[in-house]
């Protein structure tokens, strides 16, 4: 394993989030607040409470998840298809690095570039709602493996992507109203019985659902599942980022 | 001397059929310089690249140091650094961080003296904190070069390094490159001018439509190739060349005052002694003697139009 090579590429893509250190850190803050603003105070004074749960902390871990997921894709797209498009992408394909270390760089860094923003958006939240958090350590375990499964997936949309219109594509049509709908903002017990049962099938839901039992204790579906769901998209996009670079698929000719 | 990269029979189609390596054979010695020269769409680029591991052979081996570009790919690549033609550059990092990065990338650890020389080599050092965006262009080139050094490869591919650059800093490249060989590093690269071919390399590949015509050492290449001409100049202009020199199948220049004859070096008779004869027999007076050697673009416009036809 070529540890000296992962931690270059980690440093290089971490010192482009510090280069933009203050829009990274204001954007979530803003965007947080709007949303408690909006949700928790406009709206969520006139909702009672879910689950038991004042309206204003029961949005929270969904929040924090939209906020993560989209992050970890736009950073972990944006951090491969940049060295596409300039062409420096030449350095990694022709440096001893294999797949497995160019993902970790590459990943690691957006991971963790989402996993500030989402501690930035927890600790935001607390300035508008009281919050306790459950089970702190399934907390960010559940924290962790969201930013590192959709960094995955957004490292593969970059690869993809074959121009800038591409690249917001997947996280603009599909990613956003998987979260919206996943219960970011409402429990799925308060859908009609068949939407219930058709909202299984978004995998957002599972991991919603997981990060706010770390929080509350309660869920919408089992905390064992969740994680499963978490494993099985983690084993499906290391699996196609491992026959991108088997097969060169737009990134080797 | 052994050969520190050796391709074999490269091929390289892509899809849709076309053809742009077509069983490239190479032995390239430690230390040399070899100069690639082909036109646009030869396959040069190809062929580098394929090597570099950027492109994927479709058949055929490479080994550089003895390793497998494919199943030995990280102790291949270690081995090998690479200039690419186009300026491809994070526009936003510090020249010095770019080369820093580049280091990592080949798992080399931290040496900042190294860096630190070969900034100052390639006139870099007080641009070192600089965005590389702020940089002209041939300063950026001269990061491209950095960035390949910094993880001290032995062989070197330079894809057309002096493209775009302007004469001083051509000759600046040349004497960098001229270090690096001093230092062992073997370099091949890849150029539109001739003059540079002729001024620091050791051999000469001639590579067109995705083969390699010719390789060889570049004096042996011009002297076994290269015509010359030698240029009678007459003390008193003539109107024609006169008939009983006719057989010596001359040329008289525009003034009507020098004879030019052209001649194969590697001819057993050159058919000067003759020649020098009958223009005595015929009269005329000599003024001075001179001879004029083909340069290797006179050389390389022949191959390639030879292949064509």
């Amino acid at each position: 394993m070529n540890w000296t090579a992962i931690w270059s590429i980690y440093r290089f893509e971490m010192a482009r989030f510090f280069r933009t250190l203050f829009q990274s850190f204001l954007s979530p803050v803003l965007s947080t607040s709007l949303y408690f603003v909006v949700f928790g105070a406009a709206i969520g004074s006139r909702i009672d409470q879910v689950d038991g749960i004042a309206y204003g902390a029961f949005i929270v871990p969904g929040l924090i998840m939209l906020s993560v997921m989209t992050q970890s894709i736009s950073n972990a797209s944006f951090g491969i298809y940049f060295p596409k498009f300039i062409g420096t992408i030449y350095e990694l394909l022709s440096a001893p690095v294999n797949f497995l270390e160019i993902v970790l760089g590459y990943v690691g860094a957006a991971a963790t570039k989402a996993l500030f923003i989402g501690t930035v958006i927890l600790a935001t939240s607390t300035l508008f709602v009281d919050i306790t958090i459950a089970h702190p350590l399934a907390m960010v375990l559940f924290l962790v493996l969201t930013c590192l499964s959709f960094a995955l997936l957004g490292f593969i949309i970059g690869i993809w992507a074959k121009n800038f219109e591409q690249l917001q594509l997947v996280p603009l049509l599909i990613v956003t109203p998987l979260v919206f709908l996943g219960g970011s903002f409402y429990s799925i017990s308060m859908l009609p019985p068949i939407w219930q049962k058709i909202t299984l099938f978004n995998p957002v839901v599972y991991l919603i659902s997981g990060f706010r039992w770390s929080f509350f204790g309660a869920s919408d579906v089992p905390v064992g599942t969740s994680l499963l769901a978490i494993g099985v998209f983690t084993a499906l996009c290391l699996g196609v980022i491992w026959w991108i670079f088997k097969t060169g698929w737009r990134i080797r000719s | 001397m052994a050969a520190i990269l050796s391709i074999s029979d490269l091929r390289k189609s892509y899809e849709g059929g076309f053809e742009a390596l077509k069983g490239v054979s190479l032995d390239i010695d430690e230390g040399e310089i070899l100069a690639l020269l082909g036109p646009n769409g030869a396959g040069k680029t190809t062929l580098i690249s394929t090597v570099c591991g950027i492109i994927t052979p479709t058949s055929g081996s490479v080994r550089v140091g003895g390793h497998c570009i494919i199943e030995d790919f990280r102790a291949a690549r270690a081995l090998v650094g690479l200039v690419p033609q186009e300026i491809n550059l994070e526009p936003f990092e510090k020249v010095i961080n770019s080369v820093r990065f580049s280091r990592g990338l080949f798992g080399k650890p931290k040496n900042e003296p190294l860096i630190e020389d070969i900034l100052k080599k390639l006139s870099l050092w007080d641009k070192r904190n600089a965005q590389v965006k702020e940089l002209s262009g041939g300063m950026k080139r001269r990061v491209l070069i950095a960035k390949a050094l910094a993880h001290e490869p032995r062989v070197l591919f330079l894809d057309e390094p002096t493209a775009g650059v302007d004469v001083e800093l051509r000759k600046d490249m040349w004497e960098v490159v001229q270090e690096l060989k001093d230092g062992g590093v073997t370099i091949i690269l890849t150029t539109h001018y001739i003059e540079e071919a002729e001024a620091i390399a050791d051999r000469v590949g001639v590579i067109a439509d995705g083969q390699i015509l010719l390789v060889k050492d570049k004096d042996d290449l011009m002297a076994q190739l290269g015509q010359k001409q030698l240029c009678v100049h007459l003390s008193a202009p003539i109107k024609e060349v006169p008939s009983s020199l006719a057989t010596h199948d001359l040329e008289l220049n525009q003034e009507g005052d020098a004879l030019i004859y052209s001649y194969d070096t590697k001819a057993e008779r050159t058919g000067i002694t003759a020649l020098l004869n009958d223009v005595a027999a015929a009269g005329l007076v000599l003024a001075d003697v001179s001879t004029r050697q083909s340069s290797l673009e006179d050389i390389f416009v022949g191959l390639v139009s030879g292949e064509k036809s």
